[in-house]
């Protein structure tokens, strides 16, 4: 697994248990967290990735699971 | 009846909620609180928060955060209301605090300032009758979180006039709400049933016949519901559920509004939900 990977895995897995989270589900429509934990994703990608999120960034389908997180993120470095 | 300049009072959930509604559809609000920190709190996080509704809603994309911060005023003097075309308000349901802002906003604002109360259960006519503007106050019962909700009830009053009630649909429609329009009666439709509905769940509870999270996936399994009776508490707030259940008996003098003693109970020990992250789950498992 890649560095990013495990940072953006180790962020989630603080908030909640990613036991049976695989990289590709969907965290929303799973209901593994409610939508005010979107807001808090996008502030590790900009504090803690180094990332800024641009207004037209701002979509839940950026943040929806570890790997959209690691594709937009990769597409702005 | 152009409505550019906004006036909300009090800064609670439904204040704050209403408030970040109205900037995101290019109003100018005034916001007033007689707790300065509340406010501030508001000041604070209105970009990030902004920023939270853009990424639910594709039609706020173009919207730049930093210049909506612009558009809002914020006060503890009422006195800021003067030049506001249309003021909602949103303080604690008591008569008396309700009663003593009408009037006093009453003598600070433009004779054609429209009054809106967002109450919870009190009468839009008993509130009406303390201003002598009786025909242009109305009742809007914005849902929580206000953002999101697209439909609300609108409560008219024997005494509302029809061009009230025109300027107010359209108002709505312009920050994105469908308004419902109902006449006057305590709790309206929606607080009437939902606060028996919860306060017959803190009854269930009380006696076991279920637990609370069993209570909650009935009514979500079974009903469809999003929401179950407790999870609807926590997010409204348990000290209003309580509170709006007072006014409800005061007004009906219905004993069927009296409210439960486990609810009574949880409220006195501080667990006031969502709004100060003590909420009846938590209460039960601390206590269970």
């Amino acid at each position: 697994m890649n560095e990013l990977k495990k940072k953006i895995k180790l962020f989630i897995s603080e908030k909640i248990d990613i036991t049976n989270l695989a990289d590709t589900d969907d965290m929303f429509k799973q209901g593994f967290v409610n939508s005010l934990f979107a807001m808090e994703l996008v502030m590790f990608v900009e504090n803690e990735i180094g990332v800024k999120v641009e207004n037209k960034d701002l979509m839940l389908d950026n943040f929806r699971s570890v790997c959209a997180i690691e594709k937009f993120i990769m597409s702005k470095k | 009846m152009k409505i550019e300049k906004t006036g909300v009072v009090g800064a609670g959930i439904m204040g704050t909620g209403l408030a970040l509604t109205l900037l995101l559809y290019g109003k100018t609000v005034f916001l007033i609180d007689s707790d300065k920190s509340k406010l501030e709190i508001f000041e604070n996080d209105l970009i990030k928060n902004i920023r939270f509704q853009i990424l639910f809603n594709a039609e706020w994309k173009d919207i730049v955060p930093d210049k909506l911060k612009h558009n809002l005023i914020t006060s503890t003097n009422p006195e800021i209301l003067n030049s506001a075309d249309y003021i909602i308000e949103n303080v604690t349901e008591d008569w008396e605090i309700k009663k003593e802002l009408w009037e006093k906003l009453d003598s600070i604002c433009k004779k054609e300032t429209i009054f809106a109360s967002n109450t919870s259960a009190i009468p839009i006519t008993k509130q009406a009758s303390v201003t002598k503007r009786p025909d242009k106050v109305i009742g809007i019962h914005f849902m929580n979180p206000v953002p999101l909700k697209p439909v609300v009830e609108v409560i008219k009053s024997e005494l509302t006039s029809d061009e009230t009630i025109k300027n107010t649909l359209s108002f709505l429609e312009e920050i994105g709400k469908r308004g419902i329009l109902i006449n006057d009666a305590p709790g309206f439709v929606s607080n009437r049933v939902l606060m028996l509905t919860i306060n017959e769940a803190f009854y269930l509870l009380q006696e076991g016949t279920a637990s609370i999270s069993e209570i909650d996936e009935i009514f979500k399994t079974c009903f469809g519901h999003k929401m179950g009776p407790f999870e609807t508490a926590d997010l409204i707030g348990l000290d209003t559920i309580l509170l709006t259940l007072k006014v409800l008996k005061d007004n009906l003098k219905d004993n069927k509004f009296t409210p439960c003693p486990l609810l009574r109970t949880v409220v006195d020990k501080g667990f006031f939900g969502a709004k100060n992250k003590k909420t009846i789950y938590q209460y039960f498992n601390l206590n269970n």
